[in-house]
Order: C-alpha cells, then structure tokens, then sequence
C-alpha cells in the first residue's frame, strides 16, 4: 500500500483540502480572537461568543432564520414529495415532459430572477413583505430541491408494493401513508435537510422578498460586513458551520448504524 | 370413448352444461397505445377450480390476471366474478387477492405485520387478527420467524409469506404470478404439490399466470394456452398434452415430431396422409379436413420407437441413420436423421439397464409407431 501513498497523492490531498476548507479554518480561528481587529491575533477568547449572545439584532435574524427554514422546508417537503410521486406514477398524461422540466427549472433559475419575480408577484397581489413572503418564496425554490430528491427515490421504487397494499384493502391513500411512505422516508427526510440548509444560507432571495421586522441572519451579516467585519459575524459563522457538521455527521451516522443492522440481521438470517 | 391420459378425474364442471362459471371473461380486449395485450378473449373458470394461463411473455398472461385483480381496466368486454360486473370496482374492493412475482412483500414490516397487513385494512378486531395470524403462520409452517424482517428470509421462505399475506383475507379467488419463478428447482418441485394439496383444502379458486409448462401441466385443472392475446386451447393438461388444437399448442407443451402432408383419405376413423416425402401414414385419429387439404401429423417422441430392423407390427416406420443420441439416465433421446434431411426425435424409456446390440452413432435404424400414436391437426 506504501505506493499508493506517494508524495503527488499526498500533496494533492493536501491541497484539495486546503482549497476547500482553509477560508473556513481561518474563520472559525478568529472567531476566537481577543481582538477587535479581525485581521490581528491578539489571544485566545470567546468574548465575542458571549457578546453575541446579548446582541439583539443577530439573535433576533437568526430566530427569524430559525423559523422560515422550518416552515419553508416542512412545506416545501411536503409539495415537492406531492410533486416527484405525481411525475413518477402518472407517466402517462399529457404534458408529462414540460411540466417535469417546469418543476426542474428553478434548480438552474439565476436565484436574482426567481427573487426579483417573487417580488414583483407580492407587489402585485398587494402582499405585505415580512416573515410569510420570505417563507413563502422560500418554499417555491426549495420543493424542487426536494422533489428531485424524492422522484430519484420513486424511480427504483418498487410499484408492486403499493399494488400488493391495494390488492390487500387499502385505498390508495393508505397504501400510500402505509407503504410507500415510510420506504421512501429516508429520501423524504434528507429532502427536509436539504431544503433547510438551502434555506438557511439564502441571501438573494430573502433580500428581495423580506420586509421589515423579517430580516433573516444571512442579511443580517451582509448588512453588517458591509459596514465592517467584527468577529461577532466570525462567532455567528462558526456556530452556523457547527450545527451544519453537525446535522451532516448526525445524517451518516444513522444511515451507517441502519446499513450494519441491515448486514447483521442478513447475517443472522442465513445462519438461522 | 376413452379418456385421455391415464387420469380419470372427478372434478370437471366444465363438462357439465348445468355449471355456472365463477369467473367469466366475456369478449375482454385490453389495448395499451397502439400494442393489443389481450385480443376479444372469452374465458370461463369454474369455483374451485385450478387453472393456469400459460404462454410465452408478452402473451397477455399477465394482463388478464391485473385486469381480474382491478389493476388495469379492459378497453371493452367485461369481467363477471360470481355474476358481478366488475368494471370499476377498484382493486381494494374485489374479493379476490393476488400473489405478487416479486411477492411485493413490505420490506418495513415483520413478517406478522404483513401477514396482518390486509386484516388490519378491514378494521378486524385485534385479537381475531392475531388468532388469524397464527393460522396463517403455522399454514405455511412459518411460525418461528413471525418477528423476522423480509430481508432476513430465504426465497422459499419468502415465497411463503406472500402466501400467507394473500390468504390471509380468505378471498374467494387467489391470484398467482409466476408462483414459483423465483425459486430453485428442487424448491419449486416441492412447492408445486403443496401448492395442490392447499388449494385442495381450503377449496378455493386459484388462478396462477406462468410460462413454465411443466408447472401448469402438475398443478392445473385446466389450462389455457395463450399467444398474442388469444387463448388457443383451454383444456385438461393432459387433453392439451395427447390432443393439441393447433400445431402452436403442440409445438408449444413438450416436444413434437410434425410432419406435413396431404390428406388421402378418411374413412372408419382411419386417416391416410402422405407427408411431402412421400411417404405414407395411417393414423387412427380425425383429420377435420377434406382429402387433399394440406394436414399436419403431429406424434409425441415417446410415442415413438426405434429399432435396427422394422417392427413387423408397425403400422407406420421410416428409414434413417441415428444422427445423435442422448442419454438421460431414466430415457435415451434418440434423433434420427431420414434420408431426406428431416431429423426425427424419439424417446424410449432405458426400462433395462444393459441393452445388447444397442444402437450407436451412426447406425440405420427404424423409426416406427402405431396408428394410435398421433394427432392430425388441420390449419
């Protein structure tokens, strides 16, 4: 194995890595600068964690972040599942192919149009701009995240399963809650995860379509960088990067802990 | 007249007149686009009843059983069942249940659960399921694995689930898809019979959907032989077997020898035809043709008998040199090549184990069998 570790694999790996997470390194660092000075060590502390905590302004964003993406990707989870089981099952009707590429096209939307339509949507039906139309506008760019997520789950799913659910007395919607939803829920589930990240981070849109008394947290540091870095928006950051790893370590974990059971009941069934 | 086969059955509702089917296709055609799956197919199956539809894939096997299942709806006949129309009645609602292929068992559930999947759907009292459970479970002689996920089953065990899962309800009518195509050979031997003696026993009506001959011909009461969409021959296993209806059929269920030929003759239940060689057969079966008409003679390889010289009782032979010869323990296949080019199969049973003088590579030998041996099937 000791050729596999040669000097242009290591120094690749290096650099890749590097690349990839030494800005955030970097960040998560001066998050715990003594100074005032972002660019200047002066010490190790975590005043400005502990600042943070008494600056209504930040805690106030990120409560409002908070929330929208609950709701928003809850929804969200809930129409684009809606979606990616109506494109799977009925392959059949008409205009199949447009309205599948309709729900598609957000994903490749520059985020500047799908905000700027938005806006002009809620200016238009007279729609004051606050906490709903943020979330709204944030559950219309997330379902198809979610809905590509599901149907890639439905393509392999096995439709017999739900025919078996049916042909035993259950109705559709049932077979559906009974069946087909608990099989695809893993899918359903980092859907959820998904559209709550994507919510999380969103600048763009959440620019266009918030209004006052809704400022998300990623506005809320824009607008403070922009008068300034202080490493309070350094300490926001690495509590945001934290319960990012988090939820990421937390998702492979239990999907790994599911694969091992799976291995070890299999094992135990051919012993058996 | 004799029966045919050496199966004297008791069971035969379709050969009284009196007898209501239980199940009635009437003039179904199932269209998909441009493609015809089942073709204006008129079809009866009794109560009780064993019956197989058989044929190649794509034949529409598969289609008339979802349409009797209520998964897909014909384009126009209908579907009685105990003389309800079942046009749109949805598939949760018809008192018949289905054995899946891929038995579709539900992999998030233990094998009680979804044994008690159905139950459950009908809001049956908790403690009737679970009694109903356990019925089902000893059945099919699964009861120390009711806490097992499917993952953790064999095929055979598997395959028994679907099973229980199916007949847990008691529907009326069983619905079997290739049953026991997932399942190895000494397995599918096995469930064959027990398959047999369980619908016996819980006399109910089972209709299974396979394309393995073999397994139609052990299980069956009646089968129906299908191709592009049409039922060409419903009939007892062995009336398919010893009397085809076309030369599909013949061809289709084991193996054949069919020589083609003109009709000379009938007369006193004697058929003469000279095939294309020339040669002449009597054959003591109907021709269902006029004298000239082009006939085929269809005979069956175990009908038929080799030997180095010509049997002085055979009322038919022909000449040829044994082109290849396979030897399958219980029978010894013989095809013999006549001379003009036509290889002919024979089968005969290696009733002793040492044969003197046996036929090798090579030889000339006769090719003989009796006036009784075969079927005349006109076009």
């Amino acid at each position: 194995m000791a050729g596999t570790w040669g000097r242009f694999n290591i120094t690749a790996l290096v650099l890749g890595f590097a690349f990839l997470y030494l800005p955030i390194l970097l960040l998560v660092i001066y998050s715990f600068n003594e100074s005032r000075l972002v660019t200047v060590w002066a010490g190790f502390s975590t005043r400005w964690y502990v600042s943070l905590f008494s600056n209504r302004g930040l805690m106030d964003a990120a409560w409002v972040t908070a929330r929208v993406a609950f709701i928003s990707a809850t929804v969200a989870t809930v129409l684009g599942t809606m979606a990616a089981v109506a494109l799977t099952r009925y392959t059949r009707f008409r205009g199949r192919l447009l309205f599948s590429g309709m729900v598609f096209a957000p994903l490749v939307m520059p985020e500047v149009i799908t905000g700027l339509s938005l806006l002009l949507l809620f200016v238009a039906i007279g729609f004051d701009r606050g906490f709903m139309t943020v979330t709204l506008a944030h559950i219309t760019f997330s379902m198809c995240f979610v809905a590509v997520v599901v149907q890639s789950r439905l393509v392999s799913f096995d439709r017999s399963l739900e025919e078996a659910a049916m042909d035993l007395g259950a109705t559709p919607l049932r077979a559906f809650f009974q069946v087909t939803l608990p099989i695809i829920l893993p899918a359903v589930i980092s859907g959820w995860m998904l559209a709550f990240t994507l919510s999380l981070d969103d600048l763009v849109i959440a620019s266009f379509t918030s209004g006052p008394g809704a400022t998300t947290l990623p506005m809320k540091i824009y607008s403070q960088v922009r008068l300034g870095v202080t490493p309070e928006i350094n300490a926001v950051c690495t509590i945001l990067i934290g319960i990012v790893t988090l939820g990421v370590i937390a998702a492979s974990v239990v999907n790994k802990r599911r694969e091992v059971r799976r291995q070890r009941e299999e094992r135990l069934a051919f012993a058996g | 007249m004799a029966s045919l086969g050496s199966i004297r059955r008791s069971f035969a509702p379709w050969a009284d007149p009196k007898a209501k089917p239980y199940i009635r296709f009437e003039n179904v055609t199932k269209r998909f686009s441009d493609f015809v799956a089942v073709d204006d197919l008129s079809l009866s199956i009794y109560e009780r009843e064993f019956f197989a539809l058989l044929g190649a894939s794509g034949c529409g096997k598969t289609t008339l059983l979802r349409m009797l299942a209520g998964f897909e709806q014909p384009t126009s006949g209908r579907i009685l069942l105990d003389g309800q129309d079942l046009r749109g009645v949805p598939p949760y609602r018809r008192p018949v249940n289905m054995m899946f292929q891929s038995y579709a068992l539900f992999p998030h559930m233990t094998v009680e659960a979804n044994i008690a999947f159905g139950l459950k759907q009908d809001r049956m009292p908790k403690a009737e399921i679970a009694e109903r459970v356990r019925q089902m479970l000893k059945l099919v002689k699964l009861e120390p694995f009711a806490k097992r996920k499917p993952h953790q089953l064999s095929g055979g065990q598997r395959q028994r689930v679907a099973l229980a899962r199916s007949l847990a309800k008691r529907p009326k009518v069983l619905l079997l898809d290739e049953p026991l195509g997932a399942l190895d050979k000494k397995l599918r031997e096995e469930t064959q019979f027990e398959l047999m003696d369980l619908q016996h026993d819980l006399g109910l009506t089972f209709v299974v959907v396979t394309h393995d001959q073999e397994e139609a011909m052990t299980m069956a009461d009646r089968i129906a032989i299908m191709d592009k969409g049409r039922v060409l021959q419903v009939a007892t296993p062995a009336e398919i077997y010893e009397a085809p209806a076309s030369r599909f059929v013949a061809d289709f269920i084991g193996s054949i020898n069919i020589f083609e030929g003109s009709l000379v003759k009938e007369s006193a239940g004697m058929t003469e035809i000279r095939d294309t060689s020339g040669a002449d057969f009597r054959v003591a079966a109907p021709a269902r043709a006029a004298p000239g008409d082009l006939v085929w003679l269809a005979i069956r390889p175990e009908k038929m008998r080799v030997s180095r010289e010509r049997p002085p009782e055979a009322e038919n032979a022909l000449n040829g040199e044994v082109w290849d010869i396979a030897y399958l323990g219980d029978m010894t296949i013989y095809n013999v090549k006549l001379d003009d080019g036509r290889i002919v199969k024979a089968s005969m049973i290696n009733s002793m184990r040492r044969l003197e003088d046996a036929l090798t590579w090579h030889d000339r030998a006769w090719i003989s069998f009796p006036a009784d041996a075969g079927v005349v099937l006109a076009e």
